[in-house]
């Protein structure tokens, strides 16, 4: 029992002054991926059903590893900022907090392991 | 807090049957939650009959019925019982609405009644509304001005005037914010709809001049971001406003002082 006010609860500590970037940014990624995603699924069929040689060839293209770079990168980052927003729903305190890190981690960790391969075989 | 299911002293029961009036007229059944603080027992829903012919159209009309004829326990709010007081919203047949506006026509079937959702309940079909009208206060619904008063009025123009149509009309009934998922889950911190509605209101009234200071009052990924445009608020509204559309306005309002 705690003998806080209605209006002490509903102001709670004011506001954080952020979310307006994150909010801009998911609409930026978002209209970035509407572009290059119908771009990268077409030439990714294309390369499907090749021999490892062939489909090695095609990601080895300047266009198609700049491509699959910025869809990696783009695509994580999208991800990890949207499923923050689904955690911060619903979950909350420490678990939310803990989620948050865990999804940043995997989004980077996913990130970084994506451009490796691409780098061994581009380069 | 995200919840799937009810708490255990919240589970709804099954309740009394009431007997039918014997007026002689048409018959419709309501099934009407209730729930007393005071004698220890889970909510339940009760059957009520009410005599179609001798009542009025609207579902409040029956609510009342109810009250003075079959249960005088019944317990809901109401005053003006024509959509202004905003005081009679309640879900009726799955929607919140105000009980005084909506007629017992637009339902088929039972007519089934419950508590805005979501919301601690004081009793039966009144929610505890504490917090939803501390958040309204919290955005400031005044006009806030640093120029010194003039002599006579504040002057608006017609088209400025214009821009205030469509959330001056809302009564504050809380439906629209009891609607939002966004606000059950994070009704602590989201202000919901309607607040947002008022906060709106005052940001684009060409007098006020704490528009800087709302906007960031509202820089939060909870307060004003928590908002995915669900649009149950404006599907709901039973004055037929579009809070949805308002707190849209206000995060074009965000990015534009932020890029
Ligand atoms: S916007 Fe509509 S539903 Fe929401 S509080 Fe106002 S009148 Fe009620
Ligand atoms: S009684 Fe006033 S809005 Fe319904």
């Amino acid at each position: 029992m705690r003998y806080l006010t209605a209006r002490k609860r509903a102001e709670g500590k004011g506001a954080s002054g952020t979310g307006t970037e994150h909010f801009w940014y998911m609409k930026v990624s978002g209209a970035g991926l509407a572009l290059i995603i119908p771009v990268f699924v077409v030439a990714f069929g294309r390369a499907l059903g090749g021999t490892r040689e062939e489909v090695l060839a095609a990601f080895a293209h300047p266009a198609m590893a700049i491509l699959t770079g910025l869809v990696i990168f783009f695509g994580l980052r999208h991800f990890a900022a949207g499923a923050q927003t689904m955690i911060e729903d619903y979950s909350h305190g420490s678990t939310r907090r803990a989620l948050i890190i865990a999804v940043t981690v995997l989004s980077y960790g996913m990130i970084a392991t994506g451009l490796f391969a691409l780098a061994k075989i581009a380069l | 807090m995200v919840q799937f299911t009810l708490p255990r002293n919240s589970r709804i029961t099954t309740g009394k049957t009431w007997p039918k009036p014997e007026t002689g007229g048409t018959l419709r059944k309501f099934q009407i939650y209730r729930w007393n603080p005071d004698d220890g027992q889970n909510p339940r829903v009760d059957t009520y009959f009410v005599d179609l012919d001798d009542c009025g159209p609207m579902v409040l009309d029956a609510l009342i019925y109810i009250k003075n004829k079959i249960d005088p326990t019944l317990t809901f709010r109401r005053s003006c019982r024509e959509g202004i007081c905003g005081s009679c919203a309640m879900n009726i047949d799955g929607i919140n609405t105000l009980a005084c506006i909506y007629g017992m026509d637009e339902i088929k079937g039972d007519v089934k009644i419950y508590p805005l959702p979501h919301m601690p309940v004081v009793k039966d079909l009144i929610p505890d509304l504490t917090h939803f009208y501390a958040q309204h206060a919290s955005i400031m619904p005044w006009l806030e001005t640093k120029t010194n008063r003039p002599a006579k009025e504040w002057k608006q123009s017609i088209e400025d005037r214009e821009k205030l149509d469509g959330l001056y009309e809302c009564v504050m009934c809380a439906s629209c914010s009891t609607a939002c998922p966004s606000y059950w889950w994070n009704g602590d911190k989201y202000l919901g709809p309607a607040a947002l509605l008022h906060a709106y209101r005052w940001i684009i009234d060409s007098r006020d001049e704490a528009t800087g200071e709302r906007l960031d009052d509202l820089e939060d990924p909870f307060k004003l971001y928590r908002c995915h445009t669900i649009m149950n608020c404006t599907k709901t509204c039973p004055k037929g406003l579009n809070p949805a559309k308002a707190i849209a306005e206000i995060k074009k309002m965000m990015v534009d002082r932020h890029v």
